[in-house]
């Protein structure tokens, strides 16, 4: 009868060990995959590997944009708002820049504080140049430098699951926050 | 019972174990592998560009825009020599490559990793890459893509000028040569070169250039004054200049409508390379 239960016991330690290693595979399609060096706002550099583990809502955008990016802004931070908050801790909210040479760590960190962007699932990143354009050819993202301090860029909010694959894109302007929300939701708990 | 506790325990602990070292143990290795490219040899003869002013079809506004001396590809990169590159670099073979860097058409045409399609022509242009291959294929050489303003600079020659774009006869060519079917599957350098030396720029396939994704256009508009203001920033910046070229006008079409995973029949590409500057 004992030996049963030992069985038991290791059994179903086993099959959860299983399941979380499917869960962690890789897909083909993932972000993860990109081998290049990104910094965050406190001036640390990573890979984008280091975000794995999160239901990642990503946005490109640069800090000295006046027409489209504050909205942007606006509606991560209105995702945020409607996260439900026991899920964000397993949720990271991602604004890469797209123009690295002016949006330093520094000014991400500024830009991120005077907006209260300052909780631990904010995650504000720049690469180089071709880090940045290759990142933004996997959201399918088009962007066009058309002055020294302008940016046309079309835009996009994608979510990512913990492995790093897309579960879904919203474009434009003025999107709605509680769908985009409900889906970050459903990826945490489905994962 | 107590030897039994043990052993219990014991196993308990050999599981759990094993199962934090599943957990912490990468499951990409492959990933620095993915980017490390093998260099490649290719003989394709760079013609240099003198570069100048140029007025983009698209672009801010009616600005010039500087296109510095550069070289080019003469011809298009060939099914041969994309063969030569993927056997140096198996990642980027048909069945090892990244979802992430190619849909599922990518090389889809050829008989497996290593084989060309069967009527395929060695010298005709490779197609069916996606534009993460392409990149990788000139990192492999040593070389980059040409930019999109560096593309249409050469492509404003006719086989006698560097800026065409005037004559009637330049943009009737182009759109009578876009008007032949299957033009893909012949052979590079069968006609004759532009003004700078540059084979096929027209007659074969398109071509993927680095910045493809700088188009934004968005659905189908002809008269130049279009764009979503919703879906892009500042997208009244970016209007038709020469809309008599209607040729131009095609390509922006088709590269404001690719992603860069995406593989096509009839798009390939050629690679760039800087001058290296004077010591």
């Amino acid at each position: 009868m004992k030996k049963f239960i030992f069985f038991l016991i290791a059994t179903a330690l086993f099959t959860s060990c299983k399941h979380k290693t499917a869960n962690t595979e890789i897909p083909s399609d993932s972000i993860f995959y990109l081998n290049s060096d990104w910094q965050n706002q406190n001036g640390q550099t990573l890979k984008l590997s280091e975000l794995k583990g999160k239901t990642l809502v990503v946005v490109m955008i640069y800090t000295t944009c006046r027409t489209a990016c504050p909205l942007l802004v606006a509606d991560m931070k209105a995702i945020e708002q409607k996260i439900n908050p026991d899920n964000l801790d397993k949720v990271s909210l991602v604004l890469v820049s797209i123009d690295p040479e002016t949006d330093t760590p520094e000014r991400l960190k500024k830009f991120a504080n005077d907006r209260k962007m300052d909780a631990p699932h904010w995650v504000f990143l720049r690469g180089n140049e071709a880090a940045t354009q290759e990142f933004a050819n996997v959201l399918s993202m088009k962007y066009k430098k058309i002055s020294p301090v302008d940016f046309s860029h079309s835009n996009i909010i994608s979510i990512f699951n913990p492995v790093g694959k897309l579960v879904v894109q919203e474009e434009g302007t003025g999107i709605n926050a509680a769908k985009v929300a409900e889906k970050v939701n459903e990826t945490v708990k489905a994962n | 019972m107590q030897k039994q506790l043990y052993i219990a325990v014991t196993l308990l602990s050999i599981w759990c174990s094993s199962c934090k070292q599943q957990e912490a143990a990468p499951h990409f290795v492959s990933n620095a592998k993915q980017d490390t490219i093998t260099s490649i040899f290719t003989d394709v003869k760079m013609v240099k560009i003198n570069g100048g002013d140029y007025k983009p079809f698209y672009g801010s506004n009616t600005a010039l825009v500087k296109v510095a001396p550069f070289l080019v590809d003469e011809r298009q990169v060939t099914n041969a020599e994309f063969l030569a590159f993927v056997k140096a670099n198996p990642q980027w073979q048909r069945s090892h490559i990244k979802r992430l860097y190619a849909d599922t058409t990518y090389l889809h045409n050829w008989v497996n990793d290593t084989t060309l399609p069967k009527d395929a022509k060695p010298n005709a242009p490779i197609t069916y890459v996606s534009w993460f291959a392409a990149k990788a294929y000139a990192n492999a050489a040593e070389k980059r893509l040409p930019t999109l303003d560096e593309w249409e600079f050469v492509a404003m020659a006719d086989d006698s000028v560097p800026n065409a774009r005037n004559k009637k006869s330049y943009s009737n060519t182009i759109l009578n040569l876009y008007l032949e079917k299957n033009r893909q599957y012949n052979e590079v350098k069968q006609s004759p070169p532009n003004y700078w030396g540059v084979y096929n720029v027209f007659d074969l396939v398109w071509e993927w250039t680095d910045d493809f994704n700088s188009v934004l256009a968005s659905g189908d508009s002809r008269a130049g004054e279009y764009g979503d203001k919703n879906l892009v920033c500042a997208a009244g910046a970016t209007s038709a200049t020469d809309v008599m070229n209607y040729a131009a006008f095609m390509r922006f079409g088709f590269r404001s409508s690719l992603k860069a995973t995406y593989t096509v029949s009839n798009l390939g590409f050629r690679c760039a390379k800087d001058i290296a500057a004077k010591k």
